[in-house]
C-alpha cells in the first residue's frame, strides 16, 4: 500500500512531544513521509498533564486521549504499540525492537521521554512501590486505593501532591515525606507554601517535612507495608498534625501498603547513549532539535537543549513546532529555550509560579499578603523589571505578569498598582469575575458569546485544546471582544496545568498565513520598498495566496501608512465598513454618521439631517456618545444618495481611524471654563480628518478639570488647567475601562497639536493592526513613549510633520461616491426571471 | 433541464469581492476569487443570517462580516470548527460572462 519512494521517519516513543511534532509535521507536509511510531505503553498518544484528574476521580482514562489509534491510521502512520526499542544501528540506518523486528529509517525522531527516579533504599522492588508516570501506575493506585488505607507519597513536589491528593480524594490516609523545609521548593517561597500545606492539611493530608526515607519494609504478604524514616535533622517544623506511627530504632515508622516515589524524573538517554549520541544529562540537541547524528532529531523530556532538560509540556511544545518545520525541510524556525510557568492542578488551589521567584542580590519584592483571605501575591523585580512571581489563592494575573517577565518590560509606571492585577479595572461583560475556579459551570465566562465555564472546561478536556487560540477556535470563547480572556486563560490554566503557556505575545506572527511578525514585516515594507499586497505576500513567502481576512486588512493599512501618496487602497482588503464606508447593521443595513466637529451643529444642519431621515426613511436616529447623530437602517444601495443630500463630510465613525473629538463647552460659556476646549476639540478633528489608524483613535478635550468631557479615558485625552494644557494617553473606556497616563503638560493650544499629533502618529507607525493605543503603551511602556514624544523635540516635530503630510492630500470618501468612484460597490445587480 | 441564466460581464464583479443578484428566490452573492473562479451562495450567513456578500474573499472561501465564519465557497458550508450550511447555486463563466443556475 506504502509509496516505497517516500523518506521514511520513525519515531521511538509514542508521548506528547513526539506526536505533537508529527501533528505539526503533517499541517506542513502531509506527504513527505512513510511515518512509523514505536509506543512501549499499549495506548495511544494521552495527555499525561491528566492523569493527576485521572487518579482524583475527576476524569477517565478516554477523556485524555489525544490521539487514539484510528488517528493514527487516518494519517497513514504505521503504529508500534507494546513494542520497546531496544538499539539503534546508525551504521544500518535501523531500529531493532525487543521482539526483534527491524526498522530502517531515513530519519529518525527521539521523543523517548523521561524516567522517574527510584530512591536507592532498601525495599525499592517491593510490591506496593511504584512511581508516578503513565497510565499503569495511575491504574496501580486507583486499585490499591480500593484495597489499603495507608499510602506514603515521597517527594513534595508537583507530582507528589497531585498524586497524594488523588489518593486522598480515593479514601486512602496520605502522609507526604518531603526532604526540604517546604513543599514545592523549586516553585514556591516559604510563605506561599505554608499556605499550600495549610490547604492540603485542611483536605485531610499529612506532611512530614526535611525527612529523608530509610528503608521499606515488606509484610507477610511480601508487599510494602511500612516505611522507615531516618532521624529527623532538626526539632520538627512540621505542623500539629503529624502522623501515628512508632518509633523503632532511631527513626519513625509509619505504615505503608502503597509507596508512591514522585521525587524527580531523568531523561531516558539509554537508546541514545548506547547508540553513540553525545549525551549531557539529556540528549544533545541544536536550536534546530537536531542531535550529533544529522539524520536524527529529538525533542520532550529526553532531550538537553543549551543544558536545559524541560520537565513541562509547554516548552516541549515550542520544541516540537522547531523540530516539525525543520523535518518538514522548511528550515526557517529556531528553538531558543523556554521560560516556564508552573500551575498545580489540585482543583480549588490556585496557585502560579514563574521565573526566579528567589531574588537575590540587587532584588527587590513587592508583595500582597493576606493569609486569613488565603490569598499571597509576590512579586521579584530587578532594575524595574519583573523577574519572577508566586501566586497563591489569586492567580487571575499570573499570565499578564509571566507576559511581563518575558517581555522584559520596563514597570517602573504600573508599580502601585501592579498587585492588584490588570483586571481590577473596570472589565465588564462577566459579573465582575476575576476568579475563575470559584464560578460554578453554568456561570456565563464570556459574555460576547454566551459560553459558560462548563462549557469551555468540556472543550478543553473532550478536544485536546492547548492554547488560548484553541479555545477561541472551539467555544468562541473571548473571541470577540476580548475581557473575558484572563478569566478563559485561568480555565485553561486550571484544567491542564503545566501544560498549559501564556501565548508569547512579544513574537506574535502577523496570522496563520506567515510566521513572521507584524514588526518584520512593517520593517520589510519600509527597507525593501515593497508599495502592494502581493509584493508583500511574495516577498514573505505568504502560505495562502490571497491571505486571508486577518492579514490582508492589516497589510492595507501598514502599506497606507508607509506610502501615503503611493499606495493605492485596496477596497477588497478592507472590513466591510470601509469599504462602503458605513456601518454594517445585524439585518444588512448600514448607519450613516456624519462629521460634526467637536459636537457643534447649526440649526440648518440639524434640519438638513432631519429632511434626510424622513426622505429615505430611516427607522431611527440616535444622539451618539461621541456627540453626534447616527441615521441607523439604511440600505446599502441609498447610502450615495443619502450622502449627497446631506451634504456633510463622513464622520469615519466605521473604522479603524479617527472617530471624534469630543469636548464640553469650555471657557466661552462655562462659569468654571478656564480653557476654550471647544475650539481646540475642533481644530483637533479637522487636523486628524480622514486619517486611518491600526485601530479606532477617540480624543477628548476638556475646559477645566472637572473633566465634563471624559478625557481620561480616551487615546489623547487633554484637560485644561489655569495655566494651560495637560496631555493623557492611551485610555479606554470600552471592553476594559483604562485610565489614561499623564504625558505632558504644555502652555498652548499650538503646542497640543503638536504633542498630539505626534504621539498618534507614532502610534500609527509602530503599534499592531488592531492594537488600541492602549495595547500597544501597555507594551513598549510610558517611559519609550516619553522619550520620542517629550524628550526628543526634533523628534517630535518630524513625527507631526509626517503625519501632516499623509493627510494632505486624503479626500472626503463619501463625496468621492457621490461623485461616482466605486459605483458598482453600491448597486446590486437584478434578474429578470 | 437546467436553465443558466446570464448575470453580468466577469469584471463587472471585482477580483476577491462579490456582487449581490436579487432574484425571486432572495438575494443572491456572486463571488470571484483571485483565480477568476466564480461561486454562488444564498447571501444568508448559516451562524446568523449576515450578508455574505459583504465579506473578504481568499483563497475559496469568504468570512462574514458579522461575526467572523469562514464559509466554504464551493460547498456553502462553514469552515470547521464551526457548522453550518448555506445554499450553493452553480455558477460559470463562459466567454467573459457570468452564468447563475436557480435550478
Amino acid at each position: 500500500m506504502k509509496d516505497t519512494h517516500k523518506t521514511r521517519l520513525v519515531v521511538i516513543g509514542n508521548g506528547m512531544a513526539g506526536m505533537r511534532t508529527l501533528e505539526e509535521l503533517l499541517k506542513l507536509a502531509p506527504d513527505m513521509y512513510d511515518i512509523s511510531v514505536f509506543g512501549a505503553e499499549p495506548y495511544g498518544n494521552y495527555n499525561r498533564i491528566l492523569l493527576s484528574p485521572v487518579l482524583a476521580g475527576e476524569m477517565t482514562i478516554r477523556d485524555i486521549m489525544l490521539n487514539d489509534v484510528d488517528w493514527y491510521a487516518q494519517n497513514g502512520i504505521t503504529l508500534h504499540l507494546n513494542s520497546k526499542v531496544v538499539q539503534i544501528d546508525r551504521v544500518r540506518r535501523k531500529v531493532i525492537a525487543a521482539d526483534g523486528t527491524e526498522t530502517s529509517y531515513d530519519r529518525l525522531l527521539l521523543s523517548t521521554g523521561s524516567n522517574p527516579v527510584m530512591l536507592p533504599v532498601p525495599g525499592r522492588d517491593l510490591p506496593g512501590v511504584i512511581a508516578y508516570r503513565d497510565i499503569r501506575d495511575t491504574d496501580e493506585m486507583i486499585e490499591a486505593a480500593s484495597h489499603y488505607r495507608h499510602a506514603v507519597v515521597i517527594g513534595g513536589g508537583l507530582l507528589g501532591l497531585e498524586a497524594a491528593n488523588g489518593l486522598r480524594l480515593r479514601g486512602m490516609d496520605v502522609t507526604v515525606v518531603h526532604l526540604m523545609p517546604w513543599l514545592m521548593e523549586r516553585q514556591l517561597d516559604r510563605t506561599a507554601a505554608g499556605l499550600l500545606q495549610k490547604s492540603l492539611e485542611a483536605r485531610g493530608l499529612k506532611f512530614l517535612l526535611e525527612r529523608q526515607t530509610a528503608e521499606l519494609i515488606a509484610g507477610e504478604s511480601g508487599r510494602v507495608c511500612a516505611i522507615r524514616l531516618k532521624p529527623a535533622l532538626s526539632p520538627s517544623t512540621n505542623s500539629g498534625q503529624a502522623p501515628r506511627g512508632g518509633v523503632e530504632g532511631d527513626g519513625e515508622t509509619l505504615p505503608a501498603d502503597l509507596v508512591v516515589m514522585a521525587v524527580g524524573i531523568r531523561p531516558d538517554t539509554g537508546l541514545a547513549e548506547a547508540a553513540g549520541l553525545h549525551c549531557d544529562r539529556g540528549v544533545a540537541v541544536n536550536d534546530t532539535m537536531q542531535t550529533y547524528d544529522p539524520r536524527i532529531y529529538a525533542v520532550g523530556e529526553c532531550v538537553s537543549h543549551r543544558g536545559i532538560a524541560y520537565g513541562l509540556v509547554a516548552p516541549l511544545f515550542e520544541q516540537a513546532k522547531v523540530c516539525a518545520n525543520h523535518l518538514a525541510q522548511f528550515g526557517i524556525s529556531r528553538y531558543t529555550g523556554s521560560v516556564t510557568s508552573t500551575k498545580l492542578k489540585v482543583t480549588g488551589i490556585d496557585l502560579f509560579s514563574c521565573g526566579d521567584f528567589t531574588g537575590g542580590a540587587g532584588a527587590e519584592e513587592i508583595v500582597l499578603s493576606d493569609p486569613a483571605g488565603g490569598v499571597y501575591k509576590k512579586l521579584v523585580v530587578r532594575d524595574d523589571r519583573i523577574v519572577g512571581s508566586v501566586l497563591y489563592g489569586d492567580t487571575a494575573d499570573g499570565s499578564w505578569y509571566f507576559q511581563l517577565l518575558r517581555d522584559g518590560q520596563n514597570i517602573r509606571e504600573l508599580r502601585g498598582r501592579l498587585l492588584f492585577g490588570q483586571s481590577q479595572l473596570g472589565s465588564s461583560g462577566h459579573q465582575g469575575q476575576n476568579n475563575a475556579a470559584s464560578m460554578p459551570d453554568d456561570m456565563e465566562v464570556c459574555g460576547c458569546n454566551g459560553v459558560c465555564k462548563g462549557t469551555i472546561v468540556k472543550a478543553i478536556k473532550e478536544k485536546g485544546l492547548f492554547t488560548l487560540n484553541d479555545v477561541r477556535k472551539h467555544t468562541k470563547a473571548s473571541a470577540s471582544c476580548g475581557s473575558c480572556t484572563g478569566l478563559v486563560e485561568q480555565i485553561l490554566a486550571s484544567t491542564i496545568g503545566g501544560a498549559y503557556q501564556p501565548a508569547d505575545v512579544s513574537r506574535k506572527p502577523l496570522c496563520g498565513c506567515t510566521d513572521y511578525t507584524h514588526e518584520e514585516i512593517r520593517k520589510a515594507i519600509i527597507d525593501h520598498k515593497l508599495k502592494s499586497i502581493p509584493e508583500a505576500m511574495g516577498f514573505f513567502e505568504w502560505r495562502n495566496v490571497n491571505g486571508c481576512a486577518s492579514c490582508r486588512p492589516a497589510l492595507n493599512y501598514y502599506l497606507l501608512c508607509a506610502w501615503p501618496h503611493d499606495y493605492k487602497d485596496d477596497p477588497q482588503s478592507r472590513f466591510i465598513n470601509e469599504r462602503a464606508h458605513a456601518n454594517i447593521q445585524k439585518d444588512g443595513t448600514y448607519s450613516v454618521m456624519p462629521r460634526i466637529y467637536g459636537g457643534v451643529t447649526t440649526p440648518a444642519q440639524l434640519k438638513r439631517i432631519a429632511e434626510v431621515a424622513e426622505k429615505y426613511a430611516v427607522p431611527a436616529v440616535k444622539v451618539t456618545g461621541g456627540q453626534r447623530i447616527d441615521l441607523l437602517g439604511v440600505k446599502k444601495e441609498d447610502l450615495p444618495k443619502v450622502w449627497a443630500d446631506l451634504d456633510m463630510p463622513s464622520g469615519f465613525a466605521y473604522g479603524k481611524s479617527i472617530r471624534t473629538v469630543k469636548t464640553c463647552v469650555g471657557s466661552e460659556w462655562c462659569r468654571f471654563g478656564v480653557q476654550d476646549s471647544t475650539s481646540l476639540g475642533i481644530a483637533l478633528e479637522k487636523a486628524l480628518d480622514r486619517m486611518w489608524a491600526p485601530h479606532k483613535v477617540k480624543l477628548a478635550v476638556s475646559g477645566c478639570p472637572r473633566n465634563c468631557a471624559e478625557a481620561t479615558i480616551k487615546d489623547v485625552g487633554i484637560v485644561g488647567v489655569d495655566s494651560g494644557w495637560e496631555i493623557y494617553v492611551a485610555g479606554n473606556g470600552g471592553i476594559k475601562a483604562e485610565v489614561s497616563l499623564f504625558l505632558v503638560k504644555v502652555k498652548s493650544a499650538e503646542e497640543v497639536m503638536e504633542y498630539a499629533s505626534a504621539f498618534i502618529q507614532l502610534y500609527r507607525e509602530e503599534a499592531r493592526y488592531l492594537d488600541r493605543t492602549v495595547h500597544w503603551v501597555q507594551r513598549v511602556g510610558m517611559d519609550y513613549v516619553k522619550a520620542r514624544i517629550v524628550e526628543d523635540a526634533a523628534g517630535r516635530k518630524a513625527l507631526y510633520e509626517r503625519l501632516r503630510d499623509a493627510l494632505r492630500d486624503e479626500k472626503d470618501p463619501w463625496q468621492e461616491r457621490v461623485r461616482g468612484v466605486e459605483a458598482r460597490e453600491f448597486i446590486p445587480i437584478r434578474l429578470q426571471s | 433541464m437546467s436553465e443558466w441564466i446570464r448575470v453580468c460581464p466577469l469584471e463587472e464583479i471585482p477580483r476577491l469581492g462579490s456582487r449581490v443578484v436579487q432574484t425571486g428566490k432572495g438575494d443572491i452573492a456572486v463571488f470571484r476569487n483571485g483565480s477568476d473562479e466564480v461561486f454562488a451562495l444564498r447571501d444568508q450567513c448559516p451562524h446568523k443570517g449576515g450578508p455574505l456578500s459583504q465579506g473578504i474573499v481568499f483563497d475559496r472561501k469568504v468570512t462574514c462580516p458579522l461575526h467572523g465564519w469562514t464559509v466554504q465557497l464551493d460547498s456553502g458550508e462553514a469552515v470547521e470548527p464551526d457548522h453550518g450550511c448555506t445554499h450553493r447555486y452553480r455558477a460559470r463563466v463562459d466567454k467573459g460572462e457570468v452564468y447563475l443556475n436557480l435550478s
